[in-house]
């Protein structure tokens, strides 16, 4: 799930280079953080959450798939 | 993006240093140029070389492409995409087996990714250029079950004399129903409520 979020970061962001991913497991959640550029924050929220809306659908489809339970956030 | 600095005798030995130093073909190179070369004159005058500035020139499909095959990988699917270019319309068909989860419900995660690569495309471009993403024929079975929704509905309009509320839906599928009950003359329909929860109402015309 971390390869996938980080692919999808990188297409949409000014700054691939510092995109970031980490995971964590709390209980049967995972929990995947993104972070950004400053300035690229914006590219991964868009207009009313637009985009992280976005990724979020793809990357929960993904990991229902294999029966994961997965939160994602963005770090500010 | 990559810019590189180069410089050459003229501009086309320029030219030539560029495509070298990014290792791409001619008709992926674009440039600028920063300095036009001056001929130096029997060593009284010193000449100045070409200096350009090169980069590798984005195409939007290609891009888009690349980025949809990683996703489609690491979301786990075994799936191949075939395009089809047509003036400005750009069709990308995901090919596979038990594609329902790239589809998702009412195709919810088929039109996110599809606005993902739409962003990932446009991203260096200028020419802003539209790919509809497609599995297992949805965009197809979708519409033909929108227009026997917009008929059964507009039905139930003329029945109860009522105005009848669908469900939220995006843009497109709100088009759909549109235009399934333009000629019907006793029927109107309109948007109503603001994104994302912009919904279609289906009414009958006051005369």
């Amino acid at each position: 799930m971390k390869e996938l979020v980080e692919t999808i970061a990188r297409a949409l962001v000014d700054h691939p280079e510092h995109v970031n991913v980490s995971e964590e497991q709390q209980r049967e959640t995972r929990v995947i953080t993104l972070s950004v550029h400053k300035e690229d924050m914006g590219k991964v929220i868009g207009k009313q959450g637009k985009v992280a809306t976005a990724i979020r659908s793809v990357v929960y489809a993904a990991a229902s798939q294999q029966h994961q339970h997965v939160r994602l956030e963005i770090a500010d | 993006m990559k810019t590189v600095t180069v410089s050459g005798k003229t501009i086309e030995e320029a030219k030539a240093n560029a495509l070298l130093e990014l290792s791409i073909e001619e008709d992926q190179l674009e440039y600028e140029l920063v300095q036009v070369p001056v001929k130096g004159f029997l060593g009284l005058f010193k000449g100045k070389p070409a200096i350009i500035e090169a980069k590798v020139k984005q195409d939007p499909t290609k891009e888009a492409a690349a980025f949809l095959t990683q996703v489609l990988k690491e979301m786990g699917t075994k799936a191949e995409i075939e395009i089809t270019e047509k003036k400005k319309e750009v069709l990308f068909d995901i090919q596979g087996e038990d594609l329902g989860v790239l589809i998702g419900k009412r195709g919810k995660t088929l039109d996110s990714l599809e606005y993902l690569v739409n962003l990932a495309a446009n991203r260096y471009s200028d020419k802003y250029s539209h790919i509809t993403l497609d599995a297992e024929n949805y965009r197809e079975r979708r519409r033909e079950a929108l227009q026997q929704l917009a008929a059964r509905l507009a039905d139930k309009a003329r029945k109860t004399k009522r105005k009848v509320v669908l469900e939220p839906m995006s843009s497109r599928e709100r088009k759909i129903i549109h235009a399934a009950l333009q000629n019907e003359k006793d029927i109107e329909t309109a948007s109503e409520g603001k994104e994302p929860h912009r919904y279609v109402a289906i009414f009958l015309s006051k005369k």
